[in-house]
């Protein structure tokens, strides 16, 4: 990480307000108005639209081995997902993808 | 996530805010301490850790921040790639509008702080069950929500910067955070359109991958919510 200690509050300044403001703007500023559906639709799609192009250049180029596709860590990401699917729980799917990552790294490292 | 549909009237409106607020500690205990970890792995100091924890209070923002960061991405790209991981709880705080819309200010802006999936999602349900309810009862439930959630939300980033500095490289720790995002994204695929937009997502951010760091993601966030909103429209035509 190459940022300034003025950089990294900045950025923790804006995020804060930012936040707050995404959060605040329609219960604080727009009252009772309705909303344009087609807004709303967007809007919903948003956390599905972000994490799976956000996690899908990690889990192939794995930046703790140099960018080179990695099994152990592509099993655990496919399971991490399966599990997530299959439960539809957070928790369970960091727990299952964790000891799938530890198990695989740990089946490695005695071969 | 379960949300408890107890039909016991409740006398006091906060305690029952509590009492379905509780269980979530499972989830913030271990996401709030793995922040600690890897904001502390990246090279933050124990007080911008913390500032992130108690002033961002996203963890999917957070966690989204700091993978930017530790790719060393221009601070715009960072700052919109965190902020459009937040944008649902525009959606949020719209449709808590004609449940608190009423309310004072003050109470606005605290449940808008206050407003992250947990307490939203749990408080929706409630309000959505019982549309007898106050504002005022409103209002005092989803802070109930948030009470047990919070103050661990913050301690426990707290606990994760101390032990951090103790946890060796060989935990692998750097993949913690992609299975952390897709543990989220896999209880997200709650439609064909839901699995629309995730596809486009992956497809275009790989595509424009060679693209400096966070215009791709942005752009294919962009395609997706498009995708999804056109799939389900015309699902519903179809249907």
């Amino acid at each position: 990480m190459t940022y300034s200690s003025a950089e990294i509050w900045g950025i923790i300044a804006v995020l804060a307000v930012g936040t707050f403001l995404i959060r605040f703007s329609f219960l604080g500023l727009i009252g009772d108005r309705p909303m344009p559906p087609i807004i709303l639709r967007l809007l919903r799609f948003t956390p599905v639209a972000v994490l799976p192009g956000m996690v899908a250049p990690l889990v192939l180029w794995p930046a703790a081995t140099g960018g080179q596709p990695d099994l152990v860590r592509m099993i655990a990401a496919i399971a991490t997902l399966a599990i997530g699917l299959w439960t539809r729980n957070v928790l369970w799917g960091i727990i299952g993808g964790a000891v799938t990552l530890y198990a695989g790294l740990g089946v490695t490292a005695l071969l | 996530m379960s949300v408890s549909t107890a039909k016991a009237p409740a006398k006091n409106a906060y305690l029952a805010g509590v009492r379905d607020g509780w269980p979530f500690i499972f989830v913030v205990i271990p996401f709030s301490t793995l922040f600690g970890v890897v904001a502390t792995d990246a090279g933050l100091t124990l007080a911008q850790a913390m500032g992130f924890t108690v002033l961002v209070i996203a963890g999917a923002a957070q966690f989204a921040a700091l993978q930017m960061m530790m790719e060393n991405a221009g601070i715009i790209f960072v700052l919109l790639a965190a902020l459009a991981v937040n944008l649902r709880m525009a959606m949020y705080s719209a449709s808590l509008v004609p449940h608190l819309g009423a309310a004072p200010l003050w109470q606005r802006a605290l449940v808008s702080y206050l407003n992250f999936d947990q307490t939203y999602i749990t408080s929706i349900t409630r309000y959505e069950a019982r549309p007898e309810m106050t504002v005022a009862e409103r209002f005092q439930y989803f802070v109930g929500v948030a009470t047990p959630i919070t103050p661990l939300w913050y301690g426990m980033t707290l606990v994760g910067i101390y032990a951090g500095e103790a946890i060796p490289e060989a935990w692998a720790l750097d993949f913690i955070l992609p299975i952390t995002f897709l543990a989220m994204v896999g209880p997200m695929m709650k439609s064909l359109a839901h699995v629309a937009a995730a596809a486009v997502s992956i497809i275009v951010a790989l595509a424009l991958i060679s693209l400096p760091s966070g215009t791709g993601l942005l752009i294919a966030a962009l395609a997706a919510m498009v995708t999804g909103a056109a799939v389900e429209t015309w699902m519903e035509r179809r249907a």
